[in-house]
């Protein structure tokens, strides 16, 4: 209610009284709370509940033997996967060499060249390559690297993993560049900076954190792939350190032992899974703490 | 040392819309020039178009004839050649947010594939010093972000940052709008400074401070330029009624 009745004279703005607030919206703001609260626990539940069964299952068969040794014939106790470990580590980097200069480059051309038809037909068919299913880019790295070259590889699995990690990089790339002030870029003009000087200089530095979130969630996401893997690095009992010969790699090898009709095998699945999650949470935080580091204050 | 601007026939678009009817313009070097005018009136436009600041907004464009000291602006000279020479201080402070103070100041340089790092030292020290913000951040340089100073302190940062690249030209889109009485007042005074070495553009709203720090002052209205003429005779004894109208605050 309005009330005018004192110092109308000097206020402007009628005077109201505002009601004390009700039981009913107290009531409300404790239950939304409430609600925010325990959707960040469903959310964080699975992730914590998958890591805690890996430990729990996996643990057990963690020893230096596994982290040093190759798979045993079947039937014999022990052996590791060492092989396997290395392998994922080259095929990833295979991966991230080929898959990241492009998708950064592509998330470029999408920002600040892409305003056009052109660039909306780069988004479409980066949205689609984003959709199609992993085995079916697995094919695709098959056709072209694995039969010209006639027999499986890392290299294969690499550009398998890389043209998965493309769309990811470009889209997110893209986006952290638009978010770059369009008055940053016209400090660098102004400076007597070129284009692609400023691109590189001026707007990707600006947009670097974001660009390597985007990085790291393409990483993350095709470190865990498998069916890409089936006919490209193929897989490996032994140790290989040729790029251009089948590759054994964490995801391949837990498919093949979890299927297996051996209980030690079963173990050494579990285990392996553990060390490939631990492998890629502790890629993505070297990276963050890396870039950490080399950031200002109040930047 | 600045070098004088002459300006003939000058048009500006928009796409289909024209912002600038017919601007000629003689600007005096060594001098302040302040150009005024209500919002819209094409004021930052003209300034853009000095620079060539105005042809990389999608579907600008620009046609008539600017010269800058011994440049053709718009007939043989590449943009980026020209905004070397030709200094530009924005209405929002825009330091680059992820660079030290000192990577600030030396960017327009370093960028420029400039690397000679004790040549460097000095003119981010001289640069820092023109715009009266050495003392303030002499113990950080390296330290602190651009972006972690005050919006004054990143004005007179954008300020030595475009002093650094040594223009002959520096424009000024009201580079005080957006900062208070203080640090305005320190940059009127490094104005008045630069003016010695620089031939300054400044766009303002403030029509006290086109009068404080400008000799030469140029009314703009609707994309024309009205008048130019003595910053004196424009506030005093206006030869055109819709610029005394202006200055004495019946419209705009």
């Amino acid at each position: 209610m309005p009330d005018t009745s004192s110092n109308s004279t000097a206020v402007l703005i009628p005077q109201v009284s505002v009601p004390p607030i009700s039981l009913r919206r107290r009531v409300t703001d404790r239950a939304m709370t409430a609600v925010a609260i325990l959707t960040v626990v469903l959310v964080l539940l699975p992730l914590f509940a998958i890591f805690a069964y890996l430990v729990y299952k996996g643990i057990g068969s963690i020893n230096l033997a596994f982290l040093t040794q190759t798979p045993k014939p079947v039937g014999e106790a022990g052996g590791g996967m060492a092989n396997a470990i290395v392998g994922s580590m080259v095929i990833l980097a295979i991966a991230s060499v080929l898959g990241v200069p492009f998708g950064i480059g592509a998330g470029i051309f999408l920002s600040e060249y892409g305003r056009n038809r052109y660039g909306d037909i780069v988004r479409f068919v980066s949205d689609v390559l984003n959709g199609v299913p992993s085995i079916v880019v697995g094919i695709v790295a098959y056709g072209l690297v694995v039969m010209r070259q006639k027999h499986f590889s890392a290299l294969a699995g690499g550009v398998a993993l890389a043209i998965m990690m493309v769309p990811t990089i470009a889209r997110t790339t893209e986006q952290m560049l638009l978010l770059v002030p369009q008055a940053i870029r016209e400090a660098a003009y102004g400076l007597g900076v070129s284009r692609w000087r400023t691109t590189l200089s001026i707007t990707l530095r600006t947009a670097t954190s974001g660009v390597i979130t985007g990085v790291m969630l393409a990483f993350a996401r095709v470190a865990g792939e498998t069916a890409p893997l089936l006919f490209t690095a193929f897989g490996n009992q032994f140790w290989n350190w040729r790029t251009d010969q089948p590759t054994a790699a964490l995801s391949l090898q837990i498919f093949t032992y979890a299927i297996s009709p051996f209980d030690e095998w079963h173990r050494q699945a579990w285990a392996g899974a553990l060390v490939l999650i631990i492998l890629i949470v502790g890629a993505v935080a070297a990276v963050r703490i890396a870039v950490r580091h080399g950031t200002l204050a109040g930047a | 040392m600045g070098v004088g601007i002459t300006v003939e026939h000058l048009n500006a678009f928009y796409g289909k819309t024209q912002a600038l009817f017919d601007i000629n313009i003689a600007v005096l070097a060594n001098h302040a020039t302040a150009l005024i005018g209500p919002s819209g009136c094409g004021k930052s436009t003209f300034i853009r178009c000095l620079n060539r600041m105005h042809e990389t907004i999608p579907e600008a464009r620009v046609d008539g004839a600017v010269r800058i000291g011994d440049l053709s602006v718009y007939n043989g000279t590449s943009a980026t050649q020209l905004r070397r020479r030709v200094g530009m201080v924005f209405q929002k402070p825009n330091p680059f947010p992820t660079m030290s103070i000192y990577d600030n100041v030396a960017a327009g340089l370093k960028l420029n594939g400039f690397r000679k790092r004790k040549q460097l030292d000095e003119i981010v020290h001289k640069s820092l010093n023109a715009s009266a913000l050495w003392d303030e951040v002499k113990d950080h340089l390296h330290k602190k972000s651009g972006a972690s100073l005050s919006g004054g302190q990143q004005q007179r940062l954008c300020i030595a940052r475009a002093l650094a690249v040594q223009p002959e030209v520096l424009l000024m889109d009201e580079p005080c709008s957006a900062l208070d009485p203080i640090s305005t007042g320190k940059i009127e005074e490094l104005i008045f400074q630069l003016k010695e070495q620089y031939t300054i553009v400044i766009v303002t709203h403030n029509m006290q401070q086109a009068a404080r720090v400008a000799e030469f002052t140029g009314f703009f209205l609707l994309g024309k330029m009205i008048e130019f003429d003595k910053t004196e005779k424009i506030f005093t004894n206006p030869s055109d009624k819709r610029t005394e109208d202006y200055v004495t605050g019946r419209f705009g």
